[in-house]
């Protein structure tokens, strides 16, 4: 196995690529995923790429053989934890990533203490009741933060359809708002992934100073 | 009148609570934003809608 490049040889790449003033405004970030599942994993793998400094990652569950059509797992990793297997998969795609993990359930009175050293918070469960607790949490308790959720985006309707918008001052929603897994639609791995790259494009535009989606 | 999600409707006077009885939305999948501000699930009973106002109801569907 040919060896991996060294943090400074890592760092200074980022830098060519998006400017030193920029790639400091990610490397001194620190963003939170709650849920590590189609949406989480994937905005882990943009956001680990892109080189921001520190991720808080957030799942109470295990890696699922029926999670394989569309999240960042792989087959043999069935039973880990996905807080584990998500750093382990993270790791190797960037070394040096401060990767902070917690293997429990967001829940209403946990959510302040889990979410308080994170600059942006992305909403990234699969159950509609359990975004809707995230995101009233996030607004009453911690309206300081930038929050990134995301609703509708099963099914195989048009990719064009997927949007951001801004809700609030700091609060934007991704999807295309109605397409309901419970609607039997299924849910693909490139429509999740339209909207975990909808979430995390916008994680990257706070950054940079740019609020509009 | 009350703008709620682009729509002016005739319901100032009303509680938030009162008015989302009278629609679809399930309380538990919700986000009801006021004049650029969350409302708070325990205010929906207390929050009296006053002609002018703006909301906006986000409704989280499933998927993830």
């Amino acid at each position: 196995m040919s060896c991996i490049p060294s943090k400074e040889e890592m760092q200074r790449t980022l830098e060519a690529r998006h400017g030193k003033e920029l790639q400091a405004k990610f490397t001194g970030s620190t963003v939170a995923i709650c849920g590590l599942g189609g949406l989480g994993s994937n905005i882990a793998v943009s956001l680990a790429r892109a080189g921001i400094g520190r991720l808080i990652l957030i799942d109470f569950d295990q890696v699922d053989i029926s999670n394989l059509h569309r999240q960042q797992y792989r087959a043999n990793q069935i039973g880990y934890c996905k807080t584990d297997a998500l750093k382990e998969n993270l790791q190797e795609i960037s070394p040096y990533l401060d990767i902070v993990t917690h293997t429990v359930r967001v829940e209403e009175n946990n959510l302040t203490e889990l979410l308080q050293d994170a600059d942006i918070i992305c909403e990234a469960f699969d159950d509609a009741e359990a975004k809707a607790m995230l995101v009233n949490g996030v607004l009453e308790k911690l309206h300081m933060k930038y929050l990134i959720a995301a609703s509708g985006m099963a099914g195989l309707g048009s990719a064009n359809s997927i949007k951001t918008r801004r809700v609030m001052e700091r609060f934007y929603l991704c999807g295309d708002g109605v397409s309901d897994v419970a609607d039997d639609i299924g849910l693909v791995a490139p429509r999740v992934m339209l909207c975990a790259a909808h979430q995390a494009q916008m994680v990257l535009r706070i950054l940079s100073g740019n609020h509009e989606p | 009148m009350v703008k709620i999600n682009g729509t002016e409707l005739n319901v100032s006077g009303k509680t938030i609570a009162e008015y989302l009885a009278t629609t679809d939305y399930n309380a538990m999948r919700i986000a009801v934003e006021r004049n650029g501000e969350i409302v708070p699930k325990a205010q929906y009973a207390e929050t009296v809608l006053q002609d002018g106002d703006s909301v906006e109801i986000v409704n989280f569907v499933g998927g993830g």
